[in-house]
């Protein structure tokens, strides 16, 4: 693995936890558990131009789990979408980010979300324009595997077959916890995969935190709409937050943050 | 006829404008297949699915294309209402709701198809612009206006047999009110499917010798508040008239402007009364139950009928 990407990738872990760390603000591990897959995206895998950010060949990546904005703030600005230092401003009084997306505020951002469930729906009429546009890029939609409890994420997966869109690829977030515990005790959904694939998807499964099996993932053709569960941990990479329900809502007070970044520096 | 003319102008602009495209969420029957058939690919029935309808008009609006998204107002209203105030109106993408069945077109249906709700959440939406066109006129000149305009839109049709209130070459712009008659006694404001109805009220008013200035209120977002000013600035009486919940619809915004703008007035809304229909009827039927078909001038301070009857 070559030292300088994976500083980039620790350098967005450290700024995640910060910002939450700064703002008081919560699902530090939301971000985490997401992190590595926004690092293959952004450094790996989409065809993006930070200078021009709305060129029309791009591929579009949206975030439908909302709540995770400080991973993906974090990704786009080690992207070199806009400075590091903006990420001070986030959930702050009069600062540039929001805790859930507005795309206005920042380039890089192309849907606005935090209500869960409307991601998906987006990202298939994105695929369907740019499959009637001739318009070679790709559309990339994360879900959280809670926000699957939502019908409209259903209501989407069993229309994007129909309209053959092997443009669209989602990655699902799958860490098992949501916000008032264990996924599968509120809506069971051990075979997740499964259900994807009665619904007529490809569908696959992969560890969320290997690089390698994102990368390949990612890159492998598809021929219709394509799912990738990730299996993840919630607050992947610091000890004491990883699969923890609470650090859903908590945020780290001065001497978490700096056992975390200890611990993100040794990665 | 309402339904009609809006398909039959969508598709005119269809052949000119390749960036025009219809989603239903499988409604539209009898309407929309002559869209279907001459652009295939621009037209898309998404099945019963009324949230995705508008996450997908969405990411078709991101890439470029103005999307009208049509169905009963009741369904493409407010069970998809959290994506119409994210994707369409917090993102301001050109999304077009198009709502047939206005207040109790489709009244002997029952409650669940009545829309008497809808003016009022959509008026609420910041960017959204809210159109009830009167007449087949006003429908075609609001839907070539929906051509050009950047943002979402509600267009509030009504449903079939809808006569023609104006002539073919009236002047029609989006948020101007159009005075259909002139009078100093006092001013009827109608919205949407009511305009009929108070172009009869002002008729039978003036075989009585009472002038009234009839005026459509085609757009209820944006309002015209210089029309309704300059009524206020001349005192007279204003009524308002809507097949819609008293609640937050036509009457509601005018009486905001009333109540700002420091003079009082004689005013009185007709509108649906705070409660559902558990009556079966057609539309006039319904119209007669929540007395929305008649008024008293009284109301407003008019009192010819009591004059009348003295001589």
């Amino acid at each position: 693995m070559c030292e300088k990407k994976n500083s980039k990738l620790i350098n967005i872990k450290k700024n995640v936890v910060k910002m939450t760390h700064v703002s008081k603000a919560s699902h530090v591990g939301s971000c985490l558990s997401i992190v590595d897959i926004l690092y293959v995206l952004y450094f790996k895998i989409m065809k993006i131009d930070v200078r021009n950010p709305q060129f029309s060949e791009r591929d579009k990546f949206i975030l439908s789990k909302g709540h995770a904005s400080a991973a993906l703030y974090a990704t786009l600005a080690e992207r070199g979408f806009f400075a590091e230092k903006i990420l001070e401003e986030f959930y702050t009084d009069n600062g540039k980010l929001p805790g859930h997306l507005d795309k206005e505020a920042i380039p890089g951002v192309e849907v606005s979300s935090g209500s869960l469930g409307h991601g998906l729906s987006i990202g298939v009429g994105m695929a369907l324009a740019n499959k009637l546009q001739n318009n070679p890029g790709r559309i990339i939609v994360l879900l959280g595997d809670g926000e699957c409890n939502e019908g409209s994420v259903w209501e989407a997966i069993m229309l994007a077959p129909n309209i053959n869109l092997d443009n669209l690829l989602v990655i699902v977030d799958y860490n098992k916890l949501q916000g008032f515990g264990r996924t599968n005790e509120i809506i069971q959904q051990e075979n997740i995969k499964r259900r994807w694939q009665e619904f007529l998807w490809e569908a696959c499964e992969i560890n969320g935190h290997n690089l390698r099996e994102i990368e390949e993932a990612l890159l492998k053709p598809q021929k219709g709409p394509k799912v990738i569960i990730a299996h993840t941990v919630k607050g992947n990479g610091v000890s004491f937050m990883e699969d923890k329900l609470e650090w859903h809502y908590k945020s780290p007070n001065e001497e978490q943050l700096e056992q975390s970044i200890r611990e993100l520096d040794g990665l | 006829m309402m339904r009609n003319t809006f398909i039959k102008t969508l598709i005119e602009q269809a052949r000119v404008d390749d960036s025009i495209f219809v989603i239903t969420p499988d409604l539209g029957f009898s309407v929309l297949e002559t869209f279907r058939e001459e652009f295939p690919s621009r037209f898309l029935n998404v099945g019963i699915a009324e949230q995705n309808a508008i996450g997908v008009a969405a990411g078709l609006a991101l890439s470029g294309y103005k999307v009208y998204v049509y169905s009963i107002i009741p369904f493409i209203t407010m069970r998809c209402y959290e994506q119409i105030r994210l994707e369409a109106a917090y993102m301001n993408t050109n999304i077009r709701l198009v709502g047939v069945g206005a207040g109790f077109s489709y009244g002997a249906q029952g409650a669940t198809h009545h829309a008497l709700e809808d003016i009022a959440i959509m008026r609420v939406l910041p960017n959204m612009t809210v159109c009830c066109p009167g007449d087949p006129i006003e429908v075609e000149a609001l839907t070539k206006e929906s051509f050009h305009h950047q943002g979402p839109m509600f267009i509030r049709l009504a449903k079939n047999g809808e006569v023609n209130i104006h002539e073919a070459d009236t002047e029609i712009t989006l948020g101007k009110a159009i005075s259909v008659t002139h009078g100093e006694d006092l001013a009827l404001i109608t919205t949407s499917n009511m305009l009929e109805q108070g172009r009869q009220w002002v008729c039978e008013w003036s075989a009585k010798g009472i002038n009234a200035e009839l005026i459509s209120m085609h757009t209820i977002k944006p309002l015209d508040i210089e029309k309704i000013n300059t009524l206020i600035r001349a005192g007279k009486p204003i009524i308002t008239l809507e097949e819609h919940s008293i609640i937050g619809g036509l009457g509601s915004a005018v009486a905001e402007v009333i109540a700002e703008s420091g003079c009082g007035i004689k005013f009185k809304r007709v509108a649906v009364p705070d409660r559902y229909s558990h009556t079966v009827g057609h539309q006039q039927r319904l119209r007669k139950h929540f007395e929305i078909e008649k008024v008293n001038l009284k109301d407003v301070g008019i009192r010819w009928e009591v004059e009348n009857n003295e001589k």
